[in-house]
């Protein structure tokens, strides 16, 4: 630790901590354009910048290391001062430079109302320019169809070229020319190829990159700020929900540091349009083969006249990805009541029994674990298109230290280097045993990690595949004590809640496959699953949000309330309980989805005992305690569940891994409405076409 | 300097490719970096490809050499457009790059850039007969026989625009022509021949052991008086001819007049105390602040005279009145530096 004196107050830091790091800790604020906490330093803005007592010219404090500093004459700590004559002199005159070609189109700017450099000149800036020359000009560039660049404000800060460089990992941006003609831009113009190219609008410290979707819609200051989770994949990023009036305009990371540090995949941020197309705003019911819109009480009706005297065993429950933990229970508590066993919230069909123990379908190292991790087994799954977030932490940690990672599955860019191991179970098996080179890299490294993805699982082999990852975490030391190394990547933000509530099938229940064949049951309650295809012969009663594959199956549809709609329970991949919080309401007739089964199930006679989402979440937490640890991944005993999985045995036929998101923009029936991220898809599609040839 | 952007797509070649001998060669530059630094090679490269490409670099040559380097392409396109050494767009068989940086262009690269006006037009276009292109460029690192132009791989320098005509007449009719110096300097020696080391006596034995000599019998005394007496010289100059306390950089604000301590010696002022030094420190705020910043009791007087006037004050209303705002390390300076001048 070294002590420093800033504006007068001394303290002690690390002597690594820059100067700029150590004014904050003394409480110091200093502005800045190109430095960022998580980017690499590159100090070419020269707005940070403060007087350090003894240099001849005032310092750069974002790339100045307080261990570089001078002590005095008779040895006295170095002195900074941030508010000094000197230091707010040397600002201006950047700030006066900054503001020589950048043009005055506040007005008309979208970063108008949160942006660093208005802020900043009101500090710093003086109120009329010296310069009679022109303005520089440069052309708007195309990056994208989820960024709109204004490149004649850009201050050339590099942020946006350094975190796709460097968080992203998809190099696509950079600085051409040089001096008074140095533009960013990407390689001829081409789209970005980043699945988190929406941070870096954010990151924009100006309005030359602004998000293209919502540009022209709002100012900051018209905007109810909710703070959210998100659905759109497992990882249960912090979001904050940007509402006007009744309608949702944007999604922006929050800081978690835990899941998501500061950034958000562009399918989390841009699947907003997607709530506002095609969504299901009254009941429907179907007559003559064609659904027609009604009223609540004939969709109930009609549901209580085809349920009354149904065998329970002929009556199903699927619970879809992005359904809340409080609908499920709602959901499960009326099917208990009524009698039904056939319940599942697998709807992909993963192989996995929440009796294994809770280790056996999340990712118990946690996401900040990872950091900890020395070599990682990637098991069927690609995590850079199942959990975005998941990846930039990988990444993360390779550019702490070397690290090997190891492939299984579908050969694909993770963004940092990997062995591609092999395309199926066989490798597994061949690493397991020790027969390939990549098992002593694992058995060598002293905090290995297993990751097996819901692409390894969703195949009849499944339970097998998971017990030999499970054997060979193992049988390498992944699981001990002190280090959990072996944790299964969740691609549905509804999944871990399912299986936490035990939405599986009981004694003698069917399985999603099963109840989903054609003639298998008589009604099927499906609580917004899209994605699987119910054969014909069930009378389907449809709750969700969007006209999707679900509701165009349905005899009966009721309208639901999305996650921005309703405070529902979400658990992450990690197991980590989170809750969403309302930004808004639901369109037309819809209601929140315990609110609906709660009337339903008062027409069906098996009245649920609760009023209120309060006195729900009150029986939840009375039978599942852990859900009331919100923000904490509850422990579990993951040796025993291993050992557990790894007894499972059974043999892996030698089929090849599938992915398990086929197209990352398209995942859920939110994502499928929005019209950005269909433009993405295709674009995704286009270029993994171009990369194929 | 002009925007330095890829060619349009009609001058662009389909493909491009190393020859087997500058692959070979190619090869040899990127064994000289270390496994993982392969990237370093990036500018002999490019250079190659350009040399090979006849003196430019198309789109297809920045993207093998990504492609060879596995760097992003954007990467390598940063460096293209950065060096002016680069050409992206066609040139000529002769391709001048002229220096027009701050010595050059008072040895008279202006009158060179307007004669390739007049000659080849703007700059970046390749002339009728295909021989000549042109572009001002930022220092070549000639400057002792300035002016000059690059041509191709090779300097020309002390240029005059008749020189150059010539020169590019000789080049054009493929005439040899002389490298370097056109004014038959050698390298960068003085311009009219050597003239240190002239001395006769340097070269004859009579100085062998001449500067020891002068230790030995020189009298300590007379050393200390000569010792003095130089002292007391720079002294003299120095008041006579000081230097400005800080440089004129232009500013506003700041002061023309000089009162180093060694002119008030001589005037035989007594020192400036510390205090004083401290009071006389600069308290600026501001860059904008062309003037004094005026006294609120001014800017009242002035504003009410517009008001009578009918006009608006024309003082600054915008800045702080001066208060006496002496930073730490004023502060620190004048307290630290008082013992010392006692002492």
């Amino acid at each position: 630790m070294t002590k420093i004196v800033v504006d007068g107050t001394e303290v002690d830091v690390p002597a690594d901590y820059t100067l700029l790091q150590a004014c904050e800790v003394a409480g110091a604020e200093i502005p800045r354009f190109c430095f960022h906490e998580r980017l690499s330093i590159a100090g070419n803005c020269r707005m940070c910048l403060v007087e350090l007592k003894g240099a001849p010219k005032p310092v750069a404090s974002c790339a100045y290391a307080v261990k570089d500093c001078r002590p005095g004459p008779n040895g006295e700590p170095p002195e900074v001062l941030t508010r000094s004559g000197t230091t707010k002199k040397a600002r201006e005159g950047v700030m006066e430079f900054l503001l020589i070609n950048h043009p005055l189109d506040c007005p008309i700017c979208d970063q108008g109302g949160h942006c660093d450099l208005q802020d900043q000149a009101m500090a710093y800036g003086v109120d009329s320019t010296r310069y009679g020359e022109n303005k520089r000009a440069v052309e708007e560039k195309y990056i994208g169809p989820l960024v709109r660049t204004a490149m004649n404000r850009c201050i050339h800060c590099t942020r946006c070229v350094r975190f796709l460089a460097e968080v992203a990992g998809v190099p696509d941006l950079g600085a051409i020319g040089r001096g008074e003609d140095m533009e960013i831009t990407s390689y001829l113009e081409s789209a970005m190829g980043s699945e988190l190219q929406g941070n870096v609008a954010d990151l924009c410290p100006v309005g030359a990159l602004v998000h293209k979707p919502q540009s022209y819609e709002v100012r900051p200051w018209e905007l109810s700020k909710t703070e959210s989770i998100d659905v759109m994949d497992a990882v249960g990023c912090a979001i904050r929900v940007d509402a006007k009036g009744r309608e949702v305009i944007q999604i922006e990371p929050r800081i978690n540091e835990a899941i998501n540090e500061e950034w958000i995949s562009d399918k989390t941020r841009h699947a907003v349009d997607g709530l506002r197309m095609q969504r299901l705003d009254r009941p429907y019911l179907r007559e003559n083969g064609r659904l027609r819109p009604a009223s609540w009480g004939e969709a109930f009706a009609a549901i209580a006249a085809r349920m009354k005297g149904t065998d329970p065993k002929r009556i199903g429950a699927i619970a879809g990805d992005l359904a809340g933990v409080e609908e499920m229970f709602a959901l499960k508590s009326l099917m208990t009541a009524l009698g039904v066993t056939n319940l599942d919230g697998r709807q992909a069909g993963e192989a996995i029994d929440p009796a294994w123990g809770r280790a056996a379908y999340t990712f118990g190292t946690t996401i900040a674990g990872i950091e900890e991790a020395d070599a990682i087994l990637l098991v069927g799954t690609n995590p850079r298109l199942e959990a975005s977030l998941v990846n930039v932490r990988i990444r993360k940690r390779w550019r702490m230290a070397p690290l090997a990672v190891g492939l299984i599955g579908e050969a694909v860019d993770l963004t940092y280097p990997h062995t591609y191991l092999g395309a199926g179970p066989e490798t597994l098996g061949e690493i397991a045993a020790g027969r390939h080179s990549f098992a002593e890299v694992l058995r060598a490294a002293s905090r290995p990690l297993v990751i097996v993805g819901t692409g390894a699982l969703t195949r009849p082999d499944g339970a097998a595949i998971l017990s030999a990852a499970a054997a060979l975490a193992k049988d390498i030391g992944a699981v001990t004590a002190d280090w959990n190394g072996f944790g299964v990547l969740q691609t549905a933000a509804a999944r871990v809640g399912a299986l936490d509530l035990g939405f599986v099938p009981g004694e003698g229940g069917l399985d999603v496959a099963a109840m989903t064949q054609a003639g298998a049951l008589d009604v099927l309650f499906n609580l917004g699953a899209d994605e699987v295809e119910v054969g014909p012969g069930a009378f389907v009663i449809y709750q969700g949000t969007h006209g999707d594959r679900g509701a165009t199956r349905a005899d009966v549809v009721l309208p639901g309330a999305a996650y921005t709609e309703k405070s529902a329970t979400f658990v992450n991949l990690e197991g980590r309980v989170q809750m969403t919080n309302r930004a808004g309401f639901p369109p037309g007739d819809a209601r929140e989805d315990w609110a609906i089964l709660r009337a339903l199930s008062d027409v069906l006679g098996q009245r649920l005992p609760y009023d209120s989402l309060v006195a729900l979440r009150r029986a939840l937490y009375t039978a599942h305690p852990h859900f009331a640890g919100l923000d904490a991944v509850a422990p579990s005993n993951t040796v025993a569940t291993v050992e557990t999985l790894a007894g499972l045995g059974g043999a892996p036929d030698r089929a090849a891994f599938a992915p398990a998101v086929p197209d990352f923009y398209l995942t859920n029936a939110i994502a499928r409405a929005s019209r950005v991220l269909a433009e993405c898809s295709s674009l995704a599609r286009v270029r993994g076409l171009e990369a194929a040839e | 300097m002009a925007n330095r952007r890829l060619a349009p797509a009609a001058e662009q070649p389909q493909s491009f490719a190393f020859s087997s001998e500058n692959a070979e060669w190619a090869k040899g530059q990127i064994d000289k970096y270390p496994e993982g630094r392969q990237a370093s090679a990036v500018i002999p490269l490019l250079w190659k490809a350009q040399e090979q490409n006849g003196g430019w670099l198309p789109q297809k040559a920045i993207e093998a050499v990504a492609d060879e380097l596995g760097m992003p392409h954007i990467r390598v396109l940063e460096v293209a457009t950065f060096y002016t050494m680069f050409a992206l767009e066609p040139v000529g068989r002769f391709w001048i790059q002229l220096c027009g940086t701050v010595p050059c262009d008072s040895c008279g690269a202006r009158e060179l850039k307007d004669y390739l006006h007049a000659r080849l037009g703007a700059p970046g276009h390749v002339s009728a007969d295909g021989n000549f292109s042109w572009l001002e460029v930022e220092c070549l690192g000639a400057c002792c026989n300035a002016p000059m132009a690059q041509i191709n791989q090779d300097y020309y320098e002390d240029l005059t625009p008749e020189l150059l005509g010539k020169l590019m007449d000789d080049l054009a009719a493929g005439r040899p022509v002389k490298v370097g110096s056109q004014i038959g300097r050698t390298s960068s020696e003085p311009k009219g021949g050597p003239d240190t080391l002239t001395d006769a006596s340097l070269f004859d034995g009579s100085r062998v052991g001449a500067w020891r000599k002068r230790f030995e019998t020189a009298d300590s005394k007379q050393d200390e008086a000569g010792g003095k007496a130089e002292a007391a010289s720079s002294e003299q100059r120095a008041a006579v001819d000081p230097k400005p306390a800080r440089p004129d950089a232009g500013r506003a604000v700041g002061t023309a007049t000089t009162d180093a301590p060694a002119q008030r010696n001589a005037a035989g002022e007594t020192p400036v105390p510390a205090g004083a030094k401290a009071d006389a420190a600069d308290t600026t705020e501001s860059t904008a602040q062309r003037n004094k910043p005026a006294a609120p009791e001014a800017i009242a007087k002035a504003e009410a005279a517009g008001a009578e006037a009918g006009t608006q004050s024309d003082l600054p209303r915008n800045e702080p009145p001066p208060q006496p705002v002496a930073s730490g390390a004023n502060d620190d300076a004048a307290a630290t530096s008082a013992p010392q001048k006692g002492n």
